[in-house]
């Protein structure tokens, strides 16, 4: 099989980090990924604002960058969401049938170890206490249920609380975030408040960008809480810690 | 009415409002994953209702007909309206007809929707609502913010305060030592509105369902008020949109299983009428229907909105949407607000016209919570998506407004990853000048940028952003970086 | 063109493109049936707050005056099973203080009862009017579901379905017995 790597584009350009742990982890589960250089992004900011014109280019080059590779594991439910529902109605828009052509190959990431793979153990240690916010794409574009929690649940070291009102959203949403900024942080802000009723020290999520505005908000608050990708718990083992 | 991004602003404020709304969509949400929870064929039930709705909307003209002519031979008359001045019209005449002044009406969306209350004043005939809520509403001179319960936004004290106020001057006063228990609360409103139905010569009502084969019209409700109007007065006008028909009585059991148990949370609601025309000395004995278009025939056009027509109106989007609880229903600048009203505001009064209604399609994270509670399955995140792609269609003639600038330099440079990796590189560069700006550092030691201007402030007004790395991925990997 | 005309012309311009083919409906919810119908009917009754009663036929006359308590002024309509002091019908339903009725079915899963105002039952307005109602229901007119309701009922005929006293909660979502309708139901299951 072979397996690609969408890094995402708040990834590559923000979190670097959490690419490399995705490849690390990735390769210690015996699978050799690749890293298709001519990938870009999937095209969500676009579609989700309504530039269905402006998608099409984009989403031309993820079918292209991904075009040949059996599976493409990506650590974003929100961007998986994107390709398997979204990039049909930008093939409708362009006319071109093969936009679509890579939904039914892309998997998130959790999907990707415990649905292909067949794995829970992924051998991580991480001796800290965390929480888990499950996104809503991850929740409900995708439906990987508890998987994540399952993966996590396997890790060596790691005191796992639950999140009260864990399925509400953060009040990320892409350009909501800014085009309603008040609306999108007073949604965090309870986010924010239910993770540091936890007395968690991090909190663990698959999406970069629901981190980003979450963590950002845990980080004005000074309250202590770091947030960090799913992949990034997952990599961590006792040789580094 | 003020675009929704401004309306919001001013609920979110209200720090009483948002206590309100947290409390009462948090109690709801609760009874209702109760109830439903309950029931192992929910999913099959929901399947259901959203096929014979689309199978009914496949045929809308043919059900219509059928409606009519059964409702005619049931004795009622109909009446068509292309729109709200039509439909208000046709109500007026009606009670003019009878040298009447005074109605008692049935909470109903569609009378909301088509502003009847105003629009019969302005004929010199009184409407008083006569669900607890909508009294609230219209004593309190306020707008509902909710399609269930209209004054969510009220507490106890509020109402309270409404009823001293307001009551006297609309008839029978408040009684003295009024205090904010519930129940004395609905003891007032007993009382203040049972003259009010006692003398009442003509009501005016909705529709829950209006069943095409037999010429049923079905109305649920909890109060007793919709049985007191649909029973009591001499003459009964309905005002029925036209997605309400069902094809059978049959279809009721699927709907009337949907409808309580999504909307109050509970099983079944305390009351439910239903009456094929009118029936010989037993209620109303002249009876008209309004079968109302105002834009849904529009709706019905749009291939992806047109499932918005499923809309059985019980509110459960509303209580599960976190932007709603936030902001309540007043920010939405209609009487459908919340997710249904994100999208059926749009395709009822179409897009590209107004800057309110083009922002109601942004109103929402795209959490998908309101799909996932919908007893009708509307995908409304996937409307959502389709109509902001219509509004910014709308909008492509002229000159581009900054969003459209920022979308288009976007796809440009995440068309080709060359062009992404030297921007990558850009902001590598300018992570050592950034960091100047700000020197926190986020938890877990990564630094973080400053406060940043227009428009990076509408992130950081509130968030910390961190700085950009020194490497992107992509250039780590090109340097021939594996783990 | 008329409002009808043009409204039906819209419907059909916009369905033009539509495929007007009909999609099967799933209808295995009609075939779920929980056990113990009449228990589960009790047991959903009280539950909303309604009170109840289950006896013999021979037990009906005590129960129902038992039920009515100290109403003086009582409601009972032509075809009501038992002799109970009162009148059939009245112009003056505000005066009444109680009404009995008997229902055409009771719902189990729900606690609900259907009136469609045939014999014992009174017109629409009698079992809403008077505070209290006391409405008797052979324990043979249960049916399991809102399925087996609906196919038995007749659609011509007004129907009242009843799920517990009047209530509101429109005050902060809590849930207050009584606005309207009467505020005591009390319902009698009899058993033969």
């Amino acid at each position: 099989m072979k397996v690609a790597v969408m890094v995402t584009c708040i990834n590559d350009s923000l979190f670097p980090d959490t690419g490399k742990s995705v490849f690390r982890l990735l390769r210690r589960l015996g699978v050799d990924a690749d890293f298709p250089a001519a990938q870009t992004c999937c095209a969500q900011p676009m579609v989700n604002t309504g530039y269905l014109d402006e998608a099409v280019p984009v989403v031309r080059t993820f079918v292209d960058a991904f075009a040949g590779y059996d599976a493409i594991v990506t650590p974003s439910g929100s961007c998986a969401g994107s390709v398997r529902h979204q990039h049909s109605i930008v093939a409708r828009r362009a006319g071109e049938e093969r936009l679509a052509s890579a939904a039914p190959r892309v998997y998130e990431l959790s999907e990707f170890l415990v649905d292909v793979l067949g794995v829970t153990d992924v051998n991580a240690y991480f001796p800290h206490r965390a929480t888990y916010h499950p996104t809503c794409h991850s929740l409900r574009m995708l439906g990987v249920g508890d998987k994540p929690l399952r993966l996590l649940r396997e890790v060596r070291g790691l005191d796992l609380v639950e999140l009260p009102a864990a399925a509400e959203c953060c009040g990320f949403g892409g350009t909501f975030a800014v085009k309603n900024a008040e609306t999108s942080t007073a949604m965090g802000a309870d986010k924010a408040r239910h993770v540091r009723g936890t007395g968690a020290e991090v909190l663990v999520a698959g999406d970069s960008s629901c981190l980003l505005h979450i963590g950002g908000l845990l980080s004005r608050e000074r309250s202590g809480v770091r947030v960090m990708h799913l992949a990034d718990v997952l990599a961590s083992t006792e040789e580094e810690a | 009415m003020p675009a929704f991004p401004e309306a919001a602003r001013k609920a979110l404020a209200d720090t009483q409002l948002r206590r309100n709304l947290a409390h009462a969509t948090g109690t709801i949400r609760a009874k209702r994953e109760a109830v439903v929870g309950e029931v192992a064929e929910w999913e099959e039930l929901r399947l259901a209702g959203a096929a014979i709705k689309d199978n009914t909307l496949r045929r809308l003209d043919e059900h219509l007909l059928t409606l009519e002519a059964s409702l005619q031979a049931r004795g009622a008359t109909v009446h068509w309206a292309r729109d709200a001045a039509e439909a208000c019209e046709i109500v007026a005449r009606i009670a003019h007809g009878h040298g009447i002044d005074e109605v008692v009406k049935v909470k109903s969306m569609a009378t909301q929707e088509i502003g009847l209350n105003e629009a019969l004043a302005a004929h010199g005939v009184t409407a008083w609502e006569t669900d607890l809520a909508e009294l609230i509403v219209q004593l309190g001179d306020d707008l509902p913010s909710h399609i269930l319960v209209p004054a969510i936004h009220r507490n106890r004290a509020e109402i309270r305060e409404v009823f001293r106020r307001g009551m006297a001057d609309a008839g029978r006063p408040a009684p003295p030592g009024l205090s904010d228990e519930p129940a004395e609360l609905a003891a007032a409103a007993r009382l203040h509105l049972r003259e009010k139905f006692l003398r009442a010569r003509m009501a005016v009502s909705g529709a829950n369902f209006a069943v095409a084969e037999s010429g049923t019209l079905v109305v649920v409700e909890s109060e007793g008020n919709g049985r007191m109007c649909l029973t009591l007065p001499e003459v009964l006008v309905s005002v029925v949109g036209i997605e309400k028909v069902v094809p059978t009585f049959a279809d009721l059991d699927v709907f009337l299983q949907l409808l309580p148990r999504s909307s109050t949370g509970e099983r079944m609601n305390p009351y439910t009428s239903t009456w094929s025309g009118v029936t010989p000395g037993d209620g109303p004995q002249e009876m008209h229907v309004v079968l109302l278009d105002n834009g849904r025939t529009r709706a019905l056009a749009d291939e992806v909105g047109r499932q918005a027509l499923r809309c059985i109106r019980c509110s459960a989007c509303l209580n599960v949407c976190p932007v709603y609880e936030r902001t309540g229903g007043h920010a939405y600048g209609s009487v459908y607000p919340g997710p249904i009203g994100a999208i059926l505001n749009p395709l009822l009064k179409g897009v590209g016209v107004d800057e309110q209604t083009d922002s109601l399609p942004y109103a929402s994270t795209l959490c998908g919570a309101c799909f996932e509670a919908c007893p009708v399955r509307i995908d409304i995140p996937e409307v959502l998506v389709h109509l902001r792609a219509k509004v910014v269609d709308a909008h492509r003639e002229g000159v581009p407004k900054p969003e459209a600038v920022a979308m288009k330099s976007a796809a440009w440079l995440l068309s080709d990853a060359r062009r992404l990796g030297l921007a990558e590189r850009g902001l590598g560069v300018a992570n050592r000048a950034l960091t100047r700006f700000g020197r926190r550092v986020l938890p877990g030691g990564r630094r973080a940028l400053g406060r940043l201007p227009w428009p990076g402030s509408l992130w950081t007004n509130a968030r910390d952003l961190p700085a950009p790395p020194r490497e992107s991925f992509r250039a780590w990997w090109r340097k021939g970086g594996r783990p | 063109m008329s409002a009808r005309e043009e409204i039906l012309a819209a419907v059909r311009g916009a369905l033009r493109e539509a495929d007007r083919t009909e999609a099967p409906v799933p209808r295995g919810y009609r075939t779920v049936t929980p056990p113990d119908v009449v228990d589960l009917f009790a047991e959903r009754v009280v539950d909303y707050r309604a009170s109840l009663t289950r006896c013999t036929a021979a037990e009906l006359p005590d129960a129902v005056r038992a039920a009515l308590g100290p109403a003086r002024k009582v409601l009972v309509p032509d075809g009501f099973p038992i002799e109970v002091a009162g009148s059939a019908d009245s112009a003056e339903l505000d005066t009444f203080d109680a009404v009995v009725t008997t229902a055409a079915l009771g719902i189990a899963t729900t606690g609900t009862l259907v009136l469609d105002h045939g014999p014992g039952q009174g017109r629409r307005a009698l079992s809403l009017v008077p505070d209290v109602h006391v409405c008797v229901l052979r324990q043979d007119r249960i049916v399991p579901g809102v399925p087996q309701a609906v196919a038995a009922l007749d659609p011509a005929r007004p129907q009242t379905w009843i799920s517990g006293p009047s209530a509101t909660s429109d005050i902060e979502l809590t849930r207050v017995e009584g606005v309207h309708g009467p505020r005591t139901l009390h319902v009698i299951v009899v058993a033969d």
